[in-house]
């Protein structure tokens, strides 16, 4: 952990040019990220917050506007090749061609990283093992089912036994089953040294499967830790509550109260950010029966990432990911 | 070193995939084939019009056809591309350390072993049709179908970089290939067009293509026109390969 970091930005920055009056869009407005080896880093924000375009300035597809990345030892603008040697890179397109067979989408990967035919064919053939893909490995990508063929598209950006891998939105569109299966395989990957690097959308993701988290909201990376740290940050519990159409009062009535150290509203529900939840509730409940503002609910939950993302951004990540 | 075994893998990949599902390689040779049957017969008469060029009906006219099948195979190549694009294949090799010019390459020279292979079937089934064989003259016109697909496979492979969709491609290839293909003389020799066509036609680099194929193909290699075509589709092929390699490295798709 205290060795250089594997990626290191700083004020990475890309704008677009926009369509029609807009002007530029700026995608990534100045983000600075640390990624120490060995770890899963999530990269955690809404669709369109600059997840994507950021991997692919890491991955070498793009190159920055401003600001410099060093990704595995050296700048990806000055030395793309030297980079490209040592990352694998799964898109969220796949990358595997529905033509040809897994097998053969290996082994071409490999050779196009130096490997003889033999030494590919082994090595296509060790990770169709690792992958449980063995026995589809001479059929078409096309016949795969979607977990299958994800699970082949990581095992070609691992082909070369890169020392990262990123994979933007890997468990996108899988069901629950698939996506179990594929946070498997990206510890397994972890077991063996690798660093990951990936972008999700997903909370329940980012939280189970990530020793680190950047959470990125309008190209600006607005908070950074592990999901624990995140989570600590929110101090104490959180209370909702269904405000019958009196939030004003409610949210009023508690920032009154010492023990609230916080009150908000949105859609309808007050929320109380409270040091101890289960002695805050029959207060709340009290102080509300004695002004007649009876609530419709009371919902008592520990801080999730989406409140460290509701606090920060003021909007939350389910609604802006729907 | 490198980028021609990056070159030779794309290639043989490329070739095995085409080889694999060959619908299109097939849909590329019915219709010339279908030109060979139906429109070949009535040039019969034609041929002895004045203006018509020397040589049998066939020699003329095969070699048009020959440039045809080239245009019209090398310029749709992109439509495979844009195939590939969305499974998100090019990105992946793109953060591979290999040659982009063997990404252009190995898919444009594949796009030349198929023509070469349309070229040949064409040109058997024209034998009974009249067609007489000057192989010497024959062996180098398949050299400059090769460069035809040289130059204009790297073309529609930039189209397709660019518009990214089938969709977007489709009118453009169209819009770019069928006046480039009116323009060359294919279906009736350029020699029966008024001045001002004739003049159009001389800048049109596939006019001087089957200009030259025809010289080829009637043992006329004392034609300049031989001379003219080779330097022409050779120029362009370096430029269209330039330009297509640097599309392959820039590619945001």
């Amino acid at each position: 952990m205290n060795g250089q970091p594997i990626i290191e930005t700083v004020g990475l920055r890309r704008t677009f040019k926009g369509r029609g009056k807009a002007g530029e869009v700026e995608a990534v407005a100045g983000v600075d990220l640390q990624v120490q080896a060995g770890r899963i880093f999530g990269f955690l924000g809404p669709n369109g917050a600059g997840k994507t375009t950021t991997l692919r300035i890491l991955a070498t597809l793009l190159p920055p506007t401003a600001g410099t990345a060093r990704v595995v030892g050296f700048d990806v603008a000055k030395n793309p090749d030297r980079v490209r040697e040592r990352i694998g890179y799964v898109a969220q397109s796949g990358g595997s061609y529905r033509s040809s067979t897994g097998r053969d989408e290996l082994i071409i990967q490999g050779r196009l990283f130096g490997m003889s035919k033999a030494v590919a064919a082994v090595r296509a053939q060790e990770i169709l093992e690792a992958l449980d893909l063995a026995e589809a490995g001479d059929r078409t990508c096309g016949t795969y089912s979607g977990g299958m063929r994800r699970r082949l598209n990581i095992g070609i950006g691992m082909v070369h036994r890169p020392a990262l891998l990123f994979l933007d939105e890997p468990t996108t569109g899988l069901d629950p089953q698939a996506r179990a299966r594929m946070w498997e395989e990206i510890r397994r990957l972890r077991e063996t040294g690798t660093t990951v690097f990936l972008t999700t959308h997903y909370l329940e993701e980012a939280d189970a499967l990530c020793d680190d988290l950047a959470i990125i909201d309008h190209g600006r990376i607005v908070a950074e830790g592990s999901p624990d740290e995140l989570k600590r940050e929110i101090a104490g519990d959180i209370v909702t509550i269904g405000a019958n159409g009196h939030s004003d009062k409610i949210v009023e009535l508690m920032r009154a109260q010492s023990f609230v150290r916080e009150a908000s509203m949105e859609d309808g529900l007050v929320r109380l950010y409270v040091d101890r939840g289960e002695e805050a509730v029959p207060q709340v409940l009290r102080l509300l029966d004695g002004s007649g503002l009876a609530p419709s609910t009371m919902n008592l939950h520990r801080p999730s990432l989406d409140d460290v993302f509701l606090k920060k951004t003021g909007r939350s990540l389910r609604e802006s990911a729907a | 070193m490198r980028t021609i075994r990056d070159t030779w893998l794309i290639f043989d990949r490329s070739l095995w995939l085409t080889l694999r599902n060959p619908v299109w390689v097939i849909m590329g040779v019915m219709q010339p084939i279908l030109y060979l049957l139906l429109f070949g017969p009535l040039l019969k008469n034609i041929a002895s019009m004045p203006g018509f060029p020397p040589g049998g009906a066939f020699n003329v006219f095969v070699p048009g056809i020959l440039v045809m099948t080239a245009l019209f195979g090398s310029a749709f190549v992109g439509f495979g591309l844009c195939d590939e694009m969305r499974e998100g294949v090019v990105e992946r090799m793109r953060v591979t350390p290999m040659s982009r010019v063997a990404m252009l390459l190995g898919r444009s020279l594949r796009d030349v072993v198929i023509l070469e292979a349309q070229a040949v079937i064409l040109v058997v089934l024209s034998v009974p049709f009249g067609l007489e064989l000057k192989i010497e003259g024959i062996v180098v016109a398949f050299g400059l179908l090769a460069l035809i697909g040289l130059m204009m496979s790297p073309v529609s492979y930039v189209l397709a970089l660019v518009l990214q969709s089938e969709d977007a491609l489709a009118p453009v290839v169209n819009a770019v290939a069928l006046p480039l293909l009116l323009l060359s003389g294919v279906m009736l020799p350029m020699s029966l067009a008024p001045d001002w066509l004739q003049k159009i036609a001389d800048v049109n680099p596939l006019y001087h293509a089957v200009a030259a194929i025809r010289a080829l193909f009637n043992a006329n290699y004392g034609d300049t026109e031989i001379l003219i075509g080779t330097a022409v589709l050779a120029v362009l092929a370096v430029i269209t390969i330039w330009m297509g390699a640097r599309a392959f490295s820039r590619a945001a798709a």
